[in-house]
């Protein structure tokens, strides 16, 4: 019988994985005034993941992605919060965004949040959690 | 005019989500419903393009994207299961 291989997948993904995980930074980057933010951006970043567990395997990915996920979502969780209390340091409540408008060169006038480290945080903890899951549950034994 | 044609075409996709929901359910082996979730993915992206373009907003572009990407990636998995047995490898096979 012959061996099944997947040229053709394998093929695809490497154009695809680099559509979806630019497409998850624009989610990400969207996130105030349009659809998007850590969340989305999060989970489209760890379907290219899976995307990649699913082309190649585990041992491969973790070679060349050496990232313990459970760390990740650890610090991830540990900056949203430290974003929180940011808040009370400047006496405000918990959780207190604050914005502004600057100059940056390239961009001309931008808005910077603070919102967007909280994002990060929340991103790198669904990341964190989806891999692991995803990772865990495709163990055989 | 133009909104008519637009309706009557996304009726038309909802009947079509309709009879592949029976193909999904009856299907007699499993590559019948992987083929019917990959349809209902392709018809649920047609239908958020025809109701895009019926309210002329360029908002729902992303979720037709998120969609492909999805719809994309469990027709992988299901296949690599029916195909090997196994969703994700340990180690691969050379």
């Amino acid at each position: 019988m012959k061996e099944p291989n997947d040229v053709i997948l394998r093929s695809v993904t490497k154009v695809a994985v680099l559509i979806i995980l630019t497409f998850a930074i624009n989610l990400f980057f969207s996130g105030h005034h349009n659809p998007g933010g850590g969340f989305i951006g999060g989970l489209a970043f760890a379907s290219a993941l899976t995307l990649l567990f699913l082309c190649y395997d585990i041992e491969t990915v973790r070679e060349n992605i050496p990232v313990d996920f459970k760390a990740v979502t650890a610090v991830g969780v540990l900056i949203s919060v430290f974003t929180g209390i940011g808040g009370i340091i400047f006496d405000r409540p918990f959780l207190t965004q604050a914005f502004d408008y600057f100059q940056l060169p390239l961009f001309g006038k931008t808005e910077l949040a603070t919102a967007v480290l909280f994002d990060i945080g929340v991103a790198m903890a669904v990341i964190g959690t989806a891999i692991t899951i995803i990772s865990s549950i495709s163990e055989d034994r | 005019m133009f909104e008519l044609i637009l309706s009557t075409a996304l009726i038309f996709m909802t009947l079509s989500v309709l009879a592949t929901i029976y193909r999904l359910v009856k299907g007699p082996s499993v590559s019948d419903r992987v083929q019917a979730l990959d349809s209902i993915g392709i018809n649920l992206i047609s239908g958020v393009a025809v109701t895009s373009v019926l309210l002329r907003t360029t908002a729902f572009f992303e979720v037709i994207l998120l969609i492909g990407i999805l719809s994309f990636i469990g027709t992988i998995a299901f296949a690599r299961f029916l195909e090997r047995g196994v969703v994700i490898e340990h180690k691969r096979s050379k």
